[in-house]
């Protein structure tokens, strides 16, 4: 199999499904780039993160669309060309400009379905780069994927590696509803395991990353990475842990989490966002309600603190969980 | 209103400051040294210092990614800035905000901003404040080419003209955004005549010109000044580099920017005419020794710079919580 990057892994998803299914399109700034430039050079860019090279070329302007700076009408036209037919797939590339462009999303594309009284649905993909780790400061580094799980109408995605995020892709690109696909930017050179064919991901099943028996460890994104180095760090003191990476959190395989957390009795969330309102908190509520008498020791939450994402090298490193947080965070749940 | 020897050779040397402070950043970047992503304003200096030499402290400016040339010509410690960029304790923004960030409204420096079309209605809402003062006071806008297609800045052009506030919306044409062409993202090709049709005058002006520049905006501020609303300016201009450091710049003729290095450098064309204005070589040749010598004596002060202390990550979210 080959080894591949989370980049080229949802790259490869983007071709097979245009290839396949001719009402795909892809639209955003500098998806392809170069278009107006002094140069002629017609793929300039293939998208800031590289994720949309090569669709230029292979299917034209018509199908892969540069647009100017207006993630209003990107996340809007998409919606509507959702609802004329297409299976558009927009890039917002930051996460952060969700800000801009938040009413398309969840007044309008979240909401379809369901104020239409089920006559028609929203089959768009919305990509977003996130996440802190390379000093962009407090508009380009966040994880607001909280915000958009809490919002009923919308799916959301959150891959953890290469051979997840293809898989995860063409399950978004198939299914009838919005998808909001989060894509961590320290995540995309890292390489895995990734077949050349057609294969799906499905949503609402978590995936069981590392098998243990003291305590269920969950994960999200680049977090998963994180915990799978403080539980290796763990075996040496006879530790072991369920490592369990939802991937998708709208829906959210609670049922993997419960079923872990009755075998080991204890439980450590791991988020990249603030504690309030987010995943850690949500998945930490699930359990503390529906699975209260499984539990042995109070349920610790790994996040970053309340804060925006600072710039300096010494403050982002503080802000974002660390594997050495982690481990502390699972010794402590050892404790009890 | 011509300007004083003594304000040209001011003008000369913030928009020498800004060329030198990026080029040296240009340099300092390739070390490692620097975090995160910076969008360097060599080439545009003549729009930053041609508008902000008709300001004073009280006056507003909201700027962009592309900052650092508005915050210079605002009056921004250079010292503090190359700090912040380095993401040190003693920054202007104590290292939090960086490149993208700085700030320092003590001299009416209210942002770069790393969200593209996030700074015009900022802009408005600091001209209601000085329409409210009644003090002759403005705010401007800056821009690039790119957030003239940004709803928000649709929404601030004509809340600007409904309310009758002092805000002047300057659009730096510098031909890109990102690696998308002016011609094929705005629809119009035409940026001040968007501007002109939401009720506001607007000219278009030689953004490498310091002059021209300097004089568009005389002419938006006598609009302003005498409560008739916004004005707007769009200084046509050129980026020496790419979009950000690292850009390839492949949508780029492989000349370009070597041409308009030739034709359009801002520094060169004030030159050329400053002994018209009775600026001597050697005075300007002095005035270049001695931004060197700031710059440098910047980058090292940055280096010698501590790191924010770790403590520093949650403070200054809240004035209290
Ligand atoms: C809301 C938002 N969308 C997209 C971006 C990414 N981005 C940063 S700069 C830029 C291009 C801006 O072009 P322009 O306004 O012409 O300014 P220039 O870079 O040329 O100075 C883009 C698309 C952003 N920072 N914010
Ligand atoms: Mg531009």
């Amino acid at each position: 199999m080959a080894q591949k990057s989370m980049r080229d892994a949802i790259n490869d998803a983007l071709h097979l499904e245009m290839a396949r299914d001719p009402r795909v399109i892809v639209l955003g700034e500098d998806v392809s780039g170069g278009a107006g430039g002094s140069s002629g050079e017609r793929e300039a860019s293939g998208g800031i993160f590289g994720v949309t090279k090569g669709l230029l070329p292979k299917f034209g302007a018509g199908r892969v669309i540069d647009t100017p700076i207006s993630e209003s009408a990107i996340i809007g036209a998409a919606a509507g060309a959702a609802l004329a037919g297409l299976r558009p797939v927009a890039e917002l590339m930051f996460a952060d400009f969700v800000g801009v462009s938040l009413d398309q999303i969840f007044n309008q594309m979240a909401k379809f379905r369901y104020m239409f009284g089920g006559k028609t649905g929203c089959p768009a993909v919305v990509r977003l780069a996130m996440g802190a780790g390379m000093n962009m400061g407090a508009q380009h580094s966040q994880t607001i994927y909280p915000l958009l799980a809490s919002v009923p109408g919308l799916k959301v995605v959150i891959p953890s590696n290469a051979y997840d995020a293809k898989g995860l892709m063409l399950s978004a690109l198939r299914d009838d509803d919005p998808v909001m696909f989060f894509e961590h930017k320290a995540l995309y050179p890292r390489k895995g395991e990734v077949p050349d064919g057609d294969y799906t991901v499905p949503f609402g099943e978590a995936a069981l990353v590392r098998e243990g028996e003291h305590v269920t460890v969950v994960a999200l994104a680049r977090m998963v990475v994180f915990a799978e180095k403080a539980i290796d760090a763990l075996a040496k003191d006879g530790i072991s842990c369920d490592l369990i990476d939802p991937r998708t959190v709208s829906p959210l395989d609670a049922d993997t989490i419960l079923e872990s957390v009755e075998n080991t009795g204890r439980l450590v969330v791991v988020d990249e966002s603030p504690p309030r309102c987010s995943l850690a908190a949500d998945i930490a509520a699930i359990v503390a309600s529906r699975g209260f008498r499984s539990l042995r020791a109070p349920i610790e939450i790994v996040t970053a603190p309340h804060t925006p994402v600072p710039f300096a090298r010494e403050l982002e490193r503080a802000y974002v969980p660390s594997p050495q947080r982690i481990e502390q965070a699972i010794r402590k749940v050892m404790q009890e | 209103m011509t300007l004083t020897r003594e304000a040209l050779a001011r003008a000369y040397r913030q928009m020498k400051t800004i060329r030198e402070f990026e080029e040296r950043l240009h340099l300092e970047i390739q070390t490692g040294e620097i975090p995160g992503f910076t969008h360097l304003y060599a080439g545009q200096e003549a729009v930053a210092v041609g508008v902000c030499a008709t300001l004073g402290d009280r006056d507003y400016i909201v700027s962009t990614h592309r900052g650092h040339g508005h915050c210079i010509a605002k009056g921004c410690d250079v010292a503090g800035m190359m700090k912040e960029i380095y993401g040190r304790r003693d920054g202007l923004c104590k290292g939090k905000g960086g490149s993208m960030h700085i700030a320092d409204v003590t001299k009416g420096m209210l942002g770069a901003n790393a969200i593209v079309g996030g700074g015009p209605p900022i802009a408005v809402g600091a001209a209601i404040a000085c329409k409210l003062r009644g003090d002759g006071t403005v705010s401007v806008a800056f821009g690039g080419d790119g957030s003239c297609n940004q709803g928000t800045v649709f929404e601030a052009l004509n809340l600007a003209v409904v309310l009758q506030v002092p805000t002047i919306f300057v659009f730096e044409n510098n031909g890109y955004s990102e690696h998308t062409g002016v011609d094929y993202a705005v629809g119009s090709k035409d940026i001040a005549g968007r501007a002109r049709a939401f009720g506001m005058p607007a000219e278009r002006c030689d953004g490498s010109d310091f002059h021209a520049v300097h004089a568009a905006m005389q002419r938006a501020l006598e609009h302003a000044r005498g409560g008739r609303g916004p004005a707007a300016i769009e200084a046509v201009t050129t980026r020496f580099y790419g979009h950000f450091e690292g850009d390839p710049q492949l949508y780029r003729a492989r000349d370009e920017v070597r041409r308009q290095r030739e034709s359009m450098d801002c520094l060169k064309r004030f030159r050329d005419s400053a002994a018209a204005h009775g600026l001597s070589a050697s005075e300007l040749d002095a005035l270049d020794a001695a931004v060197l010598a700031d710059i440098d004596a910047a980058v090292a002060g940055a280096k010698a710079s501590p790191p924010p202390a770790e403590a520093e990550l949650t403070t200054d979210v809240y004035s209290s919580y």
